[in-house]
């Protein structure tokens, strides 16, 4: 059996808060496997997006150990992490993130710029996957000309642009209407379905719903993982 | 690892983005460099009008006069002595000619007379001189000829005419061949001059009129006490190495023969190379004191272009966090916000070397100094600007590179 995407074996993190140590991972352990489609819920404060940064190599743990795709979080160093999150990491942001004075094109480019690709293969890839979102007649508008989810099908395509092993999202659908939150969940799972590895952290049980599986977290642990039921994910999608 | 081009694309589109707030940045840089550029190339222009003014009076050239050097000052007749102003002989002169790296030695006597022509008046210096004379002096002949050594032996009554003297009393006419009269005596006009301008202490070199020297001597200086003496003496170098050597023998010569001894002197010697080097060096000075004020505006530009990037390093928060996640490494941060710093910097510095050398242009123009602008000086503004950049953009780049990217993206 091919070892899995993420395995995490006694993930601690300790912040300091003035005199306190706050304990936001406290001994977590699990394994998502390559192709899985996994929602991490929990209140503000559970952890999760604790978990979510160092998942995303934005933070590195304090005790444990973490493997993405080959890769020791604990053991890259800045300019191994800053590689890591290029090529390993496709994030989506709640807020989408985008350059408001660049174009979707540009936009779903920029990953590829610091991967030193090509500028002609970086529009290709880039034009490709802005098609692939649906967007393909919008490539040269910018994102105030774009509805919000049409900005956040954007800033997917441009989380895909690099060819991540695991696609990261933070609540996508926070700053979109139920309606458009859906389509974005109906993407989601095609992706996943063409083979996508996915991990949202959302507070949303509907969202975490649309997931095959749930794990959620509470005071830095995890307090339940489940495999959700097909006709469950399907009935949502 | 970014691509170059993609580095240098993505200041120019930060740059343009707030088109006003970049121009005001550099502003700064533009108006330092361009005052740098304007102040020293207003310095260059005197010190080479001082050289060159200098310079016109002749090159690798000792002039010995009558009369002692007071003090470190100039030179000044020895007015407490009349007998000093008759110093200087032609023996004299003939002994400093047997002086080794001497190439010519020219005997003057100088006076002042009126000549009229066409029943136009001139009253001018009237120098009494031998052939030698004008290679001693690098003058030219522009029109006609000099007279030569049998006509000045023979005081014939010719004369060769400034440019000023010639423009002067021949307004019309070409005066060749004319004939003039100096204190009532008839003279045929041979030659003119070549121009050469005024001289560095503001006179008109070219307000003159040669005449052989012994025509001088018997006809116009009236001067009759001794018909040997001189009123100076050109002494030509080979080099202009040889003028501190040939100084000190001609100094000892005369001393010998005046039978002085040193602090005592009769006569003195003016060697225009150290004068030439005491007015370069002056106006040098005065080229740096501008320089240096004006890169006083240019650390003022610097420290604008540090300002308004801390403020872009606040703004663009968030999306230092986004190229983070995405990718970017520390040092793709600080090479973009290095980069923009720098363009800024180089930009005012492109600008303002063309505004300093147009205004450099109007201030020259208007003193009519010649316009000196080194090459190498205005790549060294342009460099300079960039330095400027790199140092002051420096430390906003640090802090863009070092944002945590959690915290970045958190920012509102």
């Amino acid at each position: 059996m091919a070892p899995p995407l993420i395995e995490a074996a006694d993930l601690v993190k300790l912040y300091r808060m003035g005199d306190e140590t706050v304990r936001a991972l406290d001994s977590v352990s699990f394994a998502i496997p390559r192709g899985d489609y996994c929602a991490i819920v929990g209140p503000s404060g559970s952890g999760k997006s604790t978990l979510m940064n160092i998942l995303g190599g934005l933070d590195t743990p304090t005790g444990g150990r973490i493997v993405i795709d080959g890769a020791d979080i604990g053991a890259l160093d800045d300019a191994g992490l800053a590689q890591f999150r290029n090529r390993t990491i496709g994030f989506v942001f709640q807020s989408f993130n985008l350059l408001a004075r660049q174009t979707a094109l540009e936009n779903v480019e920029l990953p590829m710029i610091y991967a030193g690709v090509t500028p002609k293969e970086r529009r290709e890839r880039a034009a490709q996957m802005l098609t692939r979102v649906g967007l393909g007649e919008r490539m040269s508008h910018r994102p105030t000309q774009l509805s919000g989810g049409q900005q956040q099908r954007v800033a997917i395509a441009r989380a895909l642009s690099g060819r991540p092993a695991l696609l990261l999202a933070d609540e996508p659908t926070g700053a979109l209407d139920s309606q458009t939150g859906k389509d974005i969940m109906a993407l989601f799972a095609e992706l996943n379905r063409e083979g996508v590895t996915i991990v949202i952290v959302t507070h949303d049980h509907e969202v975490a719903a649309a997931a095959k599986r749930t794990i959620e977290m509470r005071d830095g642990r995890i307090v339940s993982d489940t495999q959700n039921t097909r006709a469950r994910h399907d009935a949502h999608v | 690892m970014m691509r170059t081009s993609d580095l240098v694309a993505s200041a120019g589109r930060a740059l343009r983005a707030n088109p006003l707030r970049s121009a005001l940045t550099a502003l700064g840089v533009i108006i330092g460099v361009a005052s740098v550029v304007a102040m020293v190339a207003l310095g260059s222009g005197a010190q080479a009008q001082v050289e060159r003014s200098i310079a016109s009076l002749g090159s690798n050239l000792l002039i010995v006069v009558p009369g002692a050097q007071r003090g470190g000052g100039g030179v000044r007749g020895a007015a407490g002595a009349a007998g000093n102003w008759d110093s200087l002989t032609l023996d004299d002169a003939a002994a400093i000619a047997e002086i080794e790296r001497v190439t010519v030695v020219a005997p003057s006597q100088r006076a002042r007379a009126q000549l009229v022509a066409n029943g136009l008046n001139w009253n001018t210096q009237v120098e009494g001189v031998t052939p030698a004379y004008l290679e001693a002096r690098d003058w030219r002949i522009e029109q006609g000829r000099m007279f030569d050594e049998t006509e000045e032996r023979q005081a014939r009554r010719v004369v060769v005419l400034g440019a000023t003297v010639a423009r002067e009393l021949f307004p019309n006419v070409n005066p060749i061949g004319e004939s003039v009269r100096v204190n009532g005596g008839v003279f045929e006009v041979i030659g003119v001059l070549a121009s050469k301008g005024q001289s560095g202490f503001g006179m008109d070199q070219d307000d003159v009129t040669l005449a052989p020297l012994t025509t001088v001597k018997r006809r116009i200086s009236g001067r009759s006490r001794r018909a040997d003496t001189v009123s100076q003496i050109s002494v030509k170098t080979a080099s202009e190495d040889d003028l501190g050597v040939v100084q000190e023998q001609v100094e000892t010569l005369l001393r010998q023969r005046h039978r002085t001894r040193p602090g005592e002197d009769d006569f003195t010697v003016q060697n225009l190379s150290s004068i030439t080097q005491t007015a370069a060096q002056t106006t040098q000075v005065f080229t740096y004191l501008l320089g240096g004020i004006s890169a006083v505006s240019l650390l003022v530009g610097g420290i604008g272009i540090m300002n308004i990037m801390l403020v872009s390093v606040t703004e663009r928060t968030r999306e230092i966090g986004l190229r983070k996640a995405l990718g970017a490494r520390q040092s793709d941060i600080l090479h973009q916000f290095g980069l923009e710093a720098v363009a800024l910097s180089v930009a005012g510095g492109v600008v303002g070397l063309a505004l300093g050398v147009l205004g450099a242009w109007l201030m020259t123009s208007l003193f009519s100094l010649p316009l000196v602008i080194a090459p190498q000086n205005a790549l060294l503004a342009i460099a300079f600007s960039g330095l400027v950049g790199v140092l002051f953009g420096a430390y906003p780049a640090w802090r863009a590179a070092r944002l945590d990217p959690i915290e970045a993206l958190r920012r509102e």
